[in-house]
């Protein structure tokens, strides 16, 4: 059993970086994520484990100091809130197409623009569709407890590196600011540049021996021919993520109907579920724990013994369209959701579900 | 007197300058004439001298010198535009015992990158800056940049820089020199032997700046662009000696024994 802890959920993803054996945090203030760096200035983690820790002088040379951290083969992260996070979508283009490990965290807030501090989910799109430009995508962690904050901290790391791709923690402020007990990791030692190159290969720009050829860090290709190339390695690459696709499902056995729903969403579906089955529904639900790659077959395969699908965000109906392709609209399939930082109540969600699958 | 044969002066006796072995044998794509290709062997050289091949990591920028990886033989990462002393504050501070170096452009460092330079030298970050001013765009066809002169035709102002259209050509070098985390602030340029050889002294300082832990190292070399100037190569340094000069001044504007923080605490006290 690791160290028992209450904490918060910001607090968490600082203390599971340095435990995580992170050699650098690179970030820029803002609502409702400041806690993230602030925790991490107390803790001092480069008298400990010698990681660095810097306030940039925005998310644009944040993003782009974890850029030049990742080139040297180093667990390098940031992390920001939604209007941040746009700040921040040219640099993990390059990230992407120069095929860099590291962590982006993104504690969401409503939009669009400044929006509100209030918690959101309607950053999905951003984080699984794109954001920046190109062809790409990130790996995308959707933790819905403070639990889960700690522990995708260090899966986010080993899926980055495994895939030599930007991984997310897409969460919100409800699990930002929300205090539960935690169980945190234990310590992992930071790599030496030899470990690094042992356990990830020997592409980092570290200073080039005589023994190697040059490493360049770059996602610049002039010729059309090679850059297709690069393209469908890419995808492959992508397609190969499906290995490591993350859901799960609660009392889905019995159920006739189902809530589709991540992050917190999926914990207030939890007590929707209660209300609903003492009334005689038998709802369950489908918790996608990592957006990308989408859990598409496994919501497929459940999804399409149901009588009815209602995908709960707060947002102004993201994933839906993604529910939608994975049932490949062969079961009834609404949204609900509230948005502009308000959270929906469990008695809202199932009176939804009433009224627009069960009633519809 | 008998004819010399070529082999009888090609001998390793004989040999006063040879190519750094860190140049690579890939054609450049800069223009005749460009400024570049000697500030790339410059730095090349000083890099070659130190015996410091195994400790570098270059950044290279977006513009005309994006391709620097592909002409000197270290690792490189090759940032977005503006944001080379970004990339290269995580480069230092993740591996403080290695040189790190920028090479970038004056649109690059000047506009689209002027947070990330700032900021990097007030951080007084262990880090070389060298900047090729050329007051113009070339990559993109020779639009304006923030160190175009006054009067001066591009692209994007055809009929000379206009004050009240487009502002005043900024003067980087000045405005970093302000900076306390800044130790080595000049000014160069390479269009003559003579200017070469103090350029290169200039790197070569600046790089040893590195071991030093004094703060920022930054060197601006005035150059030419003469494909974006529409001038033929003399004629261009003929203009940048004539305009250019006058305008942005050669020489040192800083050139701290102390490290920034020391600098400081002397500010602060007096």
């Amino acid at each position: 059993m690791g160290e028992l802890r209450l904490m918060k959920g910001n607090e968490v993803i600082a203390e599971a970086a340095i435990r995580a054996g992170a050699d650098g945090y690179f970030g820029y203030p803002i609502t409702p994520q400041s806690e993230i760096m602030e925790t991490l200035m107390a803790r001092k983690p480069w008298e400990e484990t010698g990681m660095v820790v810097l306030q940039a002088e925005s998310e644009v040379a944040s993003i782009n100091m974890v850029y030049g951290g990742a080139g040297c083969g180093k667990k390098v992260m940031t992390s920001s809130s939604s209007p941040g996070v746009s700040l921040m979508m040219e640099g993990v283009s390059y990230i992407a197409g120069a095929e860099l490990p590291c962590l982006v965290v993104n504690i969401v807030r409503g939009g669009p623009g400044l929006g509100t501090i209030q918690p959101s989910q309607a950053d999905y799109f951003q984080a699984v569709k794109g954001g920046g430009h190109g062809d790409y995508r990130l790996i995308v962690l959707a933790p819905n407890s403070v639990q889960e904050m700690n522990d995708h901290v260090a899966l986010g790391f080993d899926l980055a590196f495994k895939y030599r791709n930007p991984a997310m923690i897409l969460s919100d402020g409800v699990i930002g600011q929300m205090m539960e007990k935690v169980e945190l990791s234990d310590f992992k030692p930071r790599l030496t540049e030899k470990e690094i190159i042992e356990k990830y290969g020997d592409w980092a720009t570290t200073g080039k021996p005589g023994t190697r050829n040059q490493n360049v860090i770059t996602s610049l290709e002039l010729q059309s021919e090679i850059m297709e190339k690069r393209n469908q390695h890419l995808l492959k690459k992508y397609e190969s993520m499906q290995q490591d696709v993350m859901y799960e499902e609660i009392m889905t056995e019995d159920a006739e109907y189902l809530f589709v729903a991540f992050g917190s969403s999926s914990r207030i579906c939890q007590k929707a579920i209660e209300i609903a089955r003492e009334k005689g529904i038998k709802v369950g639900l489908f918790r996608p724990i990592t957006l990308y790659p989408f859990p598409t077959k496994q919501l497929k395969e459940r999804g399409q013994k149901m009588k009815g699908i209602l995908s709960v965000e707060m947002n102004a109906g993201q994933m839906i369209e993604d529910v939608k392709l994975a049932v490949e609209c062969k079961v009834p399939v609404e949204w609900f959701g509230r948005f502009g930082g308000i959270i929906p109540s469990p008695q809202e969600i199932v009176d939804a579900l009433e009224q627009k699958i069960i009633g519809g | 007197m008998a004819e010399l044969d070529i082999k009888d002066i090609i001998r390793e006796e004989n040999l006063v300058y040879k190519k750094s072995t860190l140049l690579t044998d890939n054609v450049m794509h800069y223009c005749p004439g460009c400024t570049h290709g000697v500030v790339h062997k410059l730095v090349a050289e000083v890099i070659e001298e130190m015996g410091i091949q195994e400790q570098t990591v270059g950044v290279s920028p977006v513009g005309c010198s994006v391709f620097a990886y592909n002409y000197i033989d270290i690792d490189w990462s090759e940032a977005a535009h503006g944001r080379a002393p970004a990339v290269a504050t995580a480069i230092k501070r993740l591996m403080p015992d290695k040189y790190v170096f920028t090479y970038q452009g004056d649109g690059d460092l000047a506009s689209i990158g002027a947070a990330e330079i700032l900021h990097a030298c007030n951080r007084g970050e262990d880090i070389v800056v060298i900047f090729i001013n050329n007051a113009i765009y070339g990559m993109t066809g020779g639009q304006m940049a923030p160190t175009t002169l006054v009067g001066m035709p591009t692209a994007t102002c055809p009929y000379g820089r206009d004050i009240s259209l487009n502002g005043y050509p900024l003067k980087m070098t000045e405005l970093v020199a302000q900076l306390p985390g800044t130790c080595f602030v000049t000014r160069q340029s390479a269009q003559s032997a003579s200017a070469v050889r103090k350029c290169k002294k200039a790197i070569r300082k600046a790089f040893e700046n590195q071991n030093k832990k004094k703060g920022t190292s930054f060197i601006e070399v005035v150059a030419t662009c003469n494909s974006g100037w529409k001038m033929n190569p003399v004629k261009a340094n003929e203009w940048m000696e004539k305009h250019m000069f006058p305008f942005y001044p050669l020489g040192d504007l800083k050139d701290c024994e102390k490290s920034p923080a020391e600098e400081y605490n002397k500010y602060m006290e007096e």
